[in-house]
This record gives structure tokens, sequence and C-alpha cells, in this order.
């Protein structure tokens, strides 16, 4: 076991975990912080995508104890109704998602796309998520949504 | 002016502000005091007898709480997973369907298979235990080739010649008389792909075990809840259905995989009980690719007669449909009457013979996948009348108009038992032309050669049956249920609403498109309507969301509610206002008296209703709240034309989509911006199926693309913008005049790419997935 202070969301705590404890689990079972979904076990799916210093990491590719020092955000932590991130808001205006498990993984990893590029345009979007699945929607409202996004972040 | 929230508008979904802000709520995100974990044991061997199975180093380890076998679940007379549709053969005999114990007892019959399971005090110690249980295997020989399944070893002690039936449909000796008539004939031979659904939230159940009450609560991934009970009340036996309350909360996408009655769930309630702690199970991506069902894995062989002028006079299909190694809940279904019935597609052929074959396989179970049968139907007519077109060298969209059934021969009784009740096929294809500018075609085809591209544009003008009924009909059939759906509208004291309805959301959006059809109905704000689902306590039992049905059936029953709360509001209305029920009209939110200006808002009625001091108490019950199950008196039938543009580098065997039209025809849409989305996930499913995914077994049985590392799951970069349009003739027989959409997109995308990519390379043949090997070597010639 590795007794450890994680920051996330700008929140510390103090924790016990594993070893070998990924944050994805450390996240959703000692946190509560079920926003971070879990759809593979290879790194595949990016549901899992949140922040660790401004930067989209799966998380199910991080061991906790890795995590330490670190500013953590997760979909919890970047807006709530009625004051969401820009991400989030152009997700709902156009569309950009139907069932939502993709969705939290989808908008960190679209949010770290925007943060990372100076320029976006289709082909781009679609390139930088191509670590995202989504079953649902055909990718298509997604790539509108985060071009729109990126003209409000 | 207020935004439009009615029928027809783009309203932004209310369930949207939990999924953006990560507060939805899936099953695996529900955790209960005292909980366990389980861990399935799989088969690691597609066919073998188990001649013993070692639990005894499992037991002893830390944190495993208690190992379990078949031979438990049996003890408690835990019954096998049936199969709800009986199909009968040509021969009038009931088709096999083997015993199907959750948890195999004798023998395990694919990679997978469960056939141990172990509850840990934490998941880690519930893996670790299911390690550490072994089981004796006498290996037997694996049944892989579903061509070669009816002339191999015997599966199933029951199942001769490993074929579950052998059914028909349609006129045999006039589909022969036909084809003695014929000027040209067109054959193919395909393979219609095994594919892996992949919904991204993998299964899950949380069961719990209530001693006082002896009563279980089951949270589940399901489409279906009230299915669910029912079959783990009336077949499994797990507990009356008044014990069992099934809870299915968020659903992260089902595409099919989600309605079926699964061991897992099975053994979780089960063992609940049996632990006497709640019991919890999330699927690793890894056992969703074993042990989800499967979709298509159809082999066929099709041919078309035509006349001279290229009427379609006759068409025979023959086809080998994969069950896997057992029948699954719906797979009897699945190849027959979701895939025979559709083979007349949008054509006036008037002499159609369908023989399907129906064999076992040592794989996973093959069931509904999204579109059911109606793909695999459109796939095989749309390449063959592709294919004719080619060899009788006539413009394919040409071919197709030529034979279309014309809107004034509505309703049409096709050869293969269904009766269309509207449509306009040549208005869905001249828009689809028109948007995929096919006049410039040609030119763009040169352009591409001049660049040493190879570039093809392909059609595909489906058909589909959605909202499966009647149910009397069904039943005939041979479906163990029926087929309405159930709603109820709850007015609220002060005028709001909640809608209770028994079809099921995972994705589809019920909770904004059914608060739009309440609120346009009663003329109250949208905001106030409240949609609840997947509650077998809370709604009255419902079947479902499959099959696109939910709008066509769940939404005419709420529909029908809905005037029945108008229908009671009149009444209500004119007693307060001291007229007659007859002479009370109701208009956006107002009972009024026409020609006087007396009106009372929705509001005041509903209020009246629940305090009924100025209320007809002799002649009525208070309250404001009416029920509805509606049984819709056909099947709906969305069509429409996609049109498939790619470009080929013969080179590399890469394959670009330069551009995908669909243009649907849903009869009336409800909320425009949600039935785009359907088609766009659709069109990608299709399109994956086309281009991309496959679930392979090798010849020992294993499941070669068993993880995301191997199955090619289709990703942004894979796919294009889509361009999409609707034209619309209502349904004729629902209050809504609505046919579904949430299947269209991958009934009719597989079939345009195809056509697309076997024009471009110039062969009659390719197979799916066509992926840059597989186009490199056409490209090179085979």
């Amino acid at each position: 076991m590795v007794d450890l202070t994680l920051r996330v969301n700008g929140k510390k705590h103090s924790l016990s975990v594993e070893d070998s404890s990924l944050l994805s689990e450390t996240l959703r079972d000692q946190l509560n912080l079920t926003g971070t979904h879990i759809g593979c076990d290879t790194s595949q799916c990016g549901s899992c995508t949140i922040h660790m210093d401004r930067k989209a990491v799966k998380a199910c590719t991080v061991l906790t104890a890795q995590a330490e020092g670190c500013e953590i955000t997760t979909i919890e932590g970047i807006g709530e109704p009625g004051d969401l991130h820009p991400m989030q808001e152009a997700f709902r205006e156009h569309h950009a998602l139907q069932c939502g498990f993709c969705t939290p993984g989808m908008i960190m990893a679209a949010i770290g796309l925007v943060n990372e590029s100076d320029e976006l345009d289709g082909e781009q979007v679609r390139k930088g998520l191509d670590g995202n699945f989504c079953r649902c929607t055909g990718y298509h409202n997604i790539v509108k949504a985060v071009l729109d996004a990126k003209q409000r972040m | 002016m207020a935004e439009h929230t009615g029928i027809g508008a783009s309203v932004k979904r209310k369930e949207d502000a939990r999924f953006i802000t990560g507060t939805g709520r899936y099953t695996d995100d529900i955790n209960l005091p005292g909980q366990t974990y389980c861990a399935f044991v799989r088969s690691p061997h597609p066919r073998a007898t188990i001649r013993s199975i070692d639990t005894s180093q499992a037991r002893e380890m830390n944190g495993v709480v208690d190992v379990f076998v078949g031979a438990d679940l049996a003890q408690d007379e835990i019954g096998d997973l049936p199969c709800g549709w009986l199909v009968k053969s040509k021969d009038g005999s009931d088709m096999i369907a083997p015993p199907h114990p959750p948890i195999a007892t004798q023998s395990v019959n694919y990679v997978g298979e469960p056939y141990a399971l172990v509850i840990g005090e934490t998941p880690e110690a519930a893996k670790s235990g299911a390690e550490a249980v072994s089981a004796d295997f006498e290996l037997q020989t694996a049944v892989m080739d579903v061509a070669t399944a009816t002339q191999s070893e015997q599966i199933h002690e029951s199942v001769p010649s490993n074929r579950s039936y052998d059914w028909e449909l349609g006129d045999r000796d006039a589909t022969d008389a036909a084809f003695e008539q014929a000027a040209h004939i067109a054959k193919i031979d395909i393979v219609n792909n095994r594919l892996i659904p992949n919904a991204i939230e993998p299964r899950a159940a949380l069961g719990s075990f209530d001693p006082a009450s002896e009563s279980y609560t089951l949270y589940t991934t399901s489409q279906n809840p009230h299915l669910e009970r029912l079959v783990l009340a009336a077949f499994v036996n797990v507990a009356p259905e008044a014990k069992l309350h099934v809870i299915s909360p968020d659903v992260g996408g089902g595409f099919g995989s989600k309605i079926f009655v699964y061991a897992e769930e099975t053994a979780v309630i089960w063992a609940s009980a049996r632990v006497g702690r709640p019991v919890k199970w999330t699927a690793e991506r890894s056992e969703s690719f074993l042990a989800d069902a499967h979709g298509r894995d159809h082999v066929t062989h099709a041919e078309l007669a035509l006349s001279e002028e290229g009427e379609f006079l006759g068409l025979r299909v023959q086809t080998i449909a994969n069950m896997g190694a057992y029948l699954s809940t719906f797979a009897s279904s699945v190849p027959t009457y979701l895939y025979g019935t559709l083979m007349a597609g949008q054509y006036k052929t008037p002499a159609i013979h369908v023989e399907v074959q129906a064999v076992f396989t040592n794989t996973a179970p093959v069931d509904a996948y999204r579109g059911a049968g109606r793909p695999e139907a459109t796939y095989v007519v749309e390449r063959i009348v592709e294919t004719a077109a080619r060899e009788l060298n006539m413009d394919p969209s040409e071919l197709r108009r030529r034979n279309f059934i014309r809107p004034d021969e509505f309703p049409y009784e096709t050869p293969v038992a269904l009766t269309y009740d509207t449509g306009n096929y040549e208005a869905s294809l001249d828009r689809a032309l028109d948007l995929a500018g096919y006049s410039g075609f040609a030119a763009r085809k040169a352009q591409s050669e001049a660049e040493g591209k190879r570039r093809g544009l392909g059609f595909s003008c489906y058909i589909e049956a959605c909202g499966l009924a009647p149910s009397q009909v069904a039943l005939s059939l041979g479906a163990g249920v029926g087929l309405f759906e159930s709603a109820e509208v709850r007015v609220d004291v002060t005028g709001s609403v909640t809608v209770m309805t028994g079809a099921h959301s995972h994705g589809q959006g019920h909770e904004t498109t059914f608060a739009q059809l309440v609120s346009d109905k009663l003329g109250i704000p949208f905001e106030n309507v409240s949609v609840v689902h997947g509650d077998t306590r809370r709604s009255d039992y419902g079947l479902g969301t499959y099959g696109s049905r939910s709008i066509a059936v769940g939404g005419s029953a709420i529909a029908t509610a809905t005037d029945k709360i108008i229908t009671k509001g009149k009444k209500i209305a004119a007693h307060m206002l001291q007229s007659e029920e007859e002479n009370v009209s109701f208009d956006d939110g107002i009972f009024t008296i026409p020609d006087s200006n007396e009106s009372l808002a929705f509001g005041e009625v509903a209020f009246s209703a629940y305090v009924p001091g100025n209320f007809p108490l002799d002649e009525l019950e208070p309250g404001l709240s009416e029920k509805a199950f509606y049984d819709p008196a056909n099947f709906t039938y969305p069509a429409g034309t996609h049109i498939c543009e790619v470009e080929i580098d013969p080179q590399t065997g890469c394959t670009e989509i330069v551009s995908f039209v669909a243009v649907d025809d849903f009869g009336n849409v409800i909320n425009p911006m949600i039935v785009e989305g359907q088609v766009h996930g659709g069109l990608a499913q299709g399109i994956g199926q086309a281009l991309l995914e496959h679930g392979i077994y090798d010849s020992d049985g294993q499941l070669v693309t068993g993880s995301y590392m191997d199955y090619t799951m289709p990703r942004a970069d894979d796919l294009p913008d889509f361009t999409v349009d609707t034209t619309v003739t209502p349904c004729t027989h629902n209050p809504l005049g609505v046919k579904g959409c949430g299947e269209a997109g991958a009934i009719g995308a597989t079939a345009a790419v195809m056509n697309a990519m076997t024009d471009a390379l110039g062969v009659k043949n390719l197979a799916m997935p066509a992926n840059p090997e597989t186009v490199w070597r056409a490209a090179q010639g085979g």
C-alpha cells in the first residue's frame, strides 16, 4: 500500500492505495468521481481521459502513485450546470453525445487538443481524437462541437 | 418569443446536463453497502467435456467469499437461458434449441463460456480466485466454419447436423417459374461478416437480496428491464416477478447487445442470495468481446432473374446463418422474420423464395446487432441489384427506379409476408442523386484516374421494418412475448407531467423526444415534463428499446395516453365551465368553449382534478393520470437511398470515403437533431462493417479479434462528414405518423460502401471488411 496526497479538481485528498492501483480506479472507487469511465483494458477507448497538469491523459495509463504532486482535473472539475465549460456547452449544442458514456473522456481529450493547438480544422480534430472511441455519434457532431468550442475557448 | 420546443423542433437534450458534467449514473457507478465482487471463470477451449472442476485452491485464498459452479445453480433449480422465438422448419418441425445452462455444467462450447464464478471481497480477490479455479477438460474437435457446419462433427447431442432449423419463406414454385422466363440472371455469393457490438459501456450487473421480503434487486445494463425480469422470473426461476426489481439506469449504448438475458446477470442475482450480500460484476472489455452476443455472420448465395428490359422477375436466396454455440434470447428471429421478410426491398419483385439454415458453431452466440437481419437482407438485395445493373450495362439508379414500388401502389403486399403502408422511393433517390452530385461523377472519376486513383460510387436503396408488430401476428409466428408498449402520463397537482414509459433510452434521447411530444400535445412548457424509464417498479410492463421501436410504438403509447388526459380534461373543464363535454375544445394548453370568452388553463383543470372542490365526483374519479398499452397494427417501413463515393489508392489499398449521402424517410420527425444523430451513428457502424470490423476466430476456436488492439473500431479519422436529409411520407397507421430511425444508417450504409468499392476496383465481389490488404490485393488483380 502507498500513502499519498492527490490534488483533484482543486481539492486535496489523503489516500492509501495499492501499489498497483490505476488512477482511473482510484478516482472512481475512492474519490467517487464516477464521471471518469472505464471502457476497456488496453488503453484504447479513451473513456477515462482526464487532465494531469492541463494535459489530456488516459487515467488507466497512470498508476495512482505516479499522480502525486500533479494537478488532476476530471470532468467533474471543469464546469457545472449554469457554469459549463465551453466544450461542454458545445457538445450539448451540437448533439455531440448520445449515450454519454464516452462523453467525459471525449470532452477532456477535446479540451486537451484545443489547448495544444493554435489552429484546428476538421481533419486535425479527427486525427487528434483518434484515441477516443465513440460508438454512438459517428463523430460527425463531435468534430463540429470541438471546432465551435475552439472559437469560444 | 419562447423557443419552439414542440414536435419538429431540434430541442437540445434534457439528459445532456448530466452526461456532459460526469454525473450520469451507469450501473458500474452504483455501489451497495457490503457488496462483493464477482469474477467468472471462462473456458479457454472452444469445445470440451468438463470432467471435473477444482475450486479448492480458490476457496482457500484471502478475500475469496465463495466459489460456485453450474451444479450449484442447478441445485437451486435455476433454469436454462431460453430463446424467445420459436421458428419452425420447412417440414413443420420446431427449431432445436440445445440446453443452455447459464454456467456450463457438462460441456463448454465456445471460448469465454463461463463454467464457474468466484465471489470476492474486492474485484482483485475475485479475479485472483478465478485464476486459481481449474477444470479437467476432455477436448473435442471444434466446429468453426459456418459454411460446412452441417457436415461437421455434432456439437450438441440434441442437434443433428448442427442445424437448429431449415426455414423458408415465399413461393418456391412461382420463383422457379420466374427464373424460367428470365432473359438475364445475376448471381452473387456473399459473406456477411461477424461483428462484435462494442457498446463503449461494458455490460454490468449488481444484484442484491433482501431476506426479510425474499425479494431481489438487480441493477443491470439492459435495453429492456421488464423483459429481463420476465425471463429471470418465468424461465430462469430466480424469483417471482413481484419479488424481482430490475433497474436499468443510464446505459452506455446497446446496439442490440444489451437486449439479451445473459449468464452473468443471472449468476449475479442468484449468488446475491447465496452469499447474503450484494454481488457486483462489470465486464472487462476482453469479456465483452468473448461473451457479448455477436452480430451478422451469414453465408449467402442469391440469384436475381430479370427480363430483357431489366424488370425484376424473381429472387432466390439461400443463407446459412451462424447461431454460435447456443440460441441467444432472440437469435432465431434475426435471420428469419427480420431477414427473409425484407427481400422485396423497395421493389416489385413478384416472386421471392428465401431459405435459411441456422447452424451451430463453437463460437459466441450470435443475435441481434443494430438492424438485426435487415442489414443482412439489404446487403443481399442491394448488392445483387447493383451487380445486375453492371452486367446489363444499365445505370444502377435507373434499374432501381424502374423496379420501385410507386407511391400510388401502397398499401403494397410483398411476396414475403409484409404489407408496406406507404413510401415514396423515387423522392429519396432523386434527392440523394442531387446531394451526391451524381451527374458530375464521371468527371470526378476521370480526374481520380488521371491521378492514379480509383473512384467508385455505390447505391443502397434500403427498406426496413421497424416496431415489430402486431403482437398477434408475431405470436402466431413464434414470438414468445407481446410487442406492444406501455405508457403512463401522470399529471401532477400543479399541472407538470411525469411520463412513465416501457421503452428504454441508452443514447436515443427519449427524455427529450417524449417530453417534446407530451408538451406539444398538452400545450405545457417542455421543462414541465419529466420522463421516467428503466425501472420495473415505476413503469408498467413494457418491451424496451430495440428494432427502432421507441417512437413508433412507445411514442404512440404516450400519445394515446396523452389523448386520454385531454379527453378527461375536457370532461372536467365542461363541469367547471358549466357546459357539455362536446362543447369544449382544447388547444395549446387552453380548454375553451368556442364562441364564448370562457376558458381554463391546463393547470387549472389539473388542480381541480386533485383538489376536487368544483369537480363532477358523481361522474368522474378524481385525479388526472392515464395509461395506454399501444399495440401497432403493422410494422413501420422507413426507407431511403444512401450513396457512397470512394477513392482508392491502388498502391496502398487505402480507401477514402469522399462523400456519403443518406436520404431517409422516417415519416414525421419529432426532433430532427436527434434523428440526424441516430443516422450518423448508424452510418458509422454500417461503414465500419464494410471497411474495418470483423470478429475472427481462428481454426482452433480462439477469438483472434479479442481486444481493441485487434478489432478495428471506427475512429474519428476513419470516417467522413456525412450529408443527411429526409423525405417524408407519414406512417399511415400510428397516431404520430412516425416510422423510427435508429437502425437505418446501419442497414443502408454497408451495401452502399461495398457497391462503391467494387465499382472503383472493377470487381464483382470483394470481401468485407475491405481493409487495405483486401483492397490492395483486389487492385493488383487478385
